[in-house]
């Protein structure tokens, strides 16, 4: 059981009494959401194919390994951990995919290691840029994202160099 | 993104070729296409079902105190939105959401906060302020604690599998912050 395990019954219950209190329609207030959000739900769908399409070709071609196998030389002369490079490229393109890099390195490297806590904090600490940026803008229209996939990724490398320096003098 | 697609596409392209593999494109096309239809039969009922509850609790008007609370932050942050209280309320709601990770409906709540957002946006095939803000601080994760590694290392035997919580919150704020700063400063560069 988790936090989230008991907040989700209160939580709806609190909304439906409160509604009932504030006499409000709770049946039909819920269905004329319900059917807005099942729209958005479909009209992100080709946004999610698009993104899935060329995450997925990337990382199974072998594309990422050569990404990773360029940058090698240069992140171990700063002294970055080469295990966690495949992790820092993975994480921003997919979520599913970062969960099967992160599991290898908790296999190979044990999760209690230097390497295995840093993957944890990187795991817990960074999203999925591309594919939310995709999906949000995307179910509004929007085609110009101007500076945010930018920044989203000067995030992700605060948030790698932070689970570095952070495992280091924390454990 | 339209060159991000392309190059990401167009790599995957060579290198299935290159490695000798070019039917890893086909693989992806119909094993990993079919993924995404699965992900999105399982969005349909989870956000109709957020949409749903929310809707109940916007005619209630109960968000709208709750919001003035934390109006300086906001004006801050969404300085576009001004008094747009229910783009504010939608934008609060999907942090929220994110922050304690509840029944997976924050991609409900987003969604929303972005249509929220796009009624008062000038141009609207283009990002306002306000929504890279958003995008920003919600793919910079704020998640409070992130179950899945915590069960992860528990199941590869890890001595102490909720050790990471501390230096992941420090680590995720830092890197929220960083990315507020950032988002700012484009803002600002941009005017």
């Amino acid at each position: 059981m988790n936090v989230s395990d008991i907040i989700l019954p209160l939580l709806i219950a609190a909304i439906l009494f409160y509604g009932i209190g504030k006499r409000v329609d709770v049946y039909s207030a819920f269905v004329e959401g319900a059917i807005e959000g099942a729209k958005s739900a479909v009209k992100i769908f080709p946004y999610i194919l698009a993104i899935v399409f060329a995450i997925n070709l990337f990382i199974q071609s072998g594309a990422e390994d050569f990404l990773v196998s360029i940058l090698q030389p240069i992140t171990s002369v700063i002294g970055f951990p080469t295990e966690l490079l495949s992790l820092s490229i993975v994480k921003p393109l997919s979520g599913s995919g970062s969960m099967g890099v992160f599991q290898s390195i908790l296999e190979n490297f044990g999760a209690d290691s230097y390497i295995g806590r840093s993957a944890s904090v990187l795991m817990g600490s960074s999203e999925t840029i591309f594919y939310t940026t995709a999906v949000y803008f995307g179910a509004v229209g929007i085609s110009n994202y101007r500076y945010t996939i930018k920044v989203g990724l000067i995030s992700h490398i605060a948030s790698i160099i932070a689970a570095l320096v952070i495992c280091n003098f924390m454990f | 993104m339209k060159n991000m697609w392309f190059s990401l596409i167009f790599l995957g392209l060579l290198f299935s070729f290159l490695n000798g593999k070019p039917e890893i494109v086909m693989n992806v096309l119909f094993y990993d296409l079919e993924k995404s239809i699965q992900l999105i039969l399982s969005l349909i009922p989870v956000m109709a079902f957020w949409t749903g509850l929310m809707n109940i609790v916007e005619k209630t008007n109960i968000l709208d105190r709750f919001s003035s609370l934390l109006r300086p932050l906001v004006r801050f942050l969404f300085s576009d939105l001004q008094n747009d209280v229910k783009a504010v309320n939608a934008i609060l709601i999907t942090l929220a959401a994110n922050m304690f990770g509840i029944g997976n409906s924050a991609t409900a709540f987003g969604i929303r906060a972005m249509q929220e957002m796009q009624r008062s946006n000038a141009n609207k095939k283009t990002a306002n302020n306000a929504m890279c803000m958003f995008l920003i601080i919600n793919v910079s994760s704020i998640q409070l604690i992130s179950i899945n590694v915590i069960k992860l290392r528990a199941d590869s035997g890890s001595l102490a599998p909720t050790e990471i919580i501390l230096p992941t919150l420090i680590a995720t704020t830092f890197s929220t912050l960083v990315a507020i700063i950032f988002a700012k400063y484009y803002e600002r560069k941009s005017q």
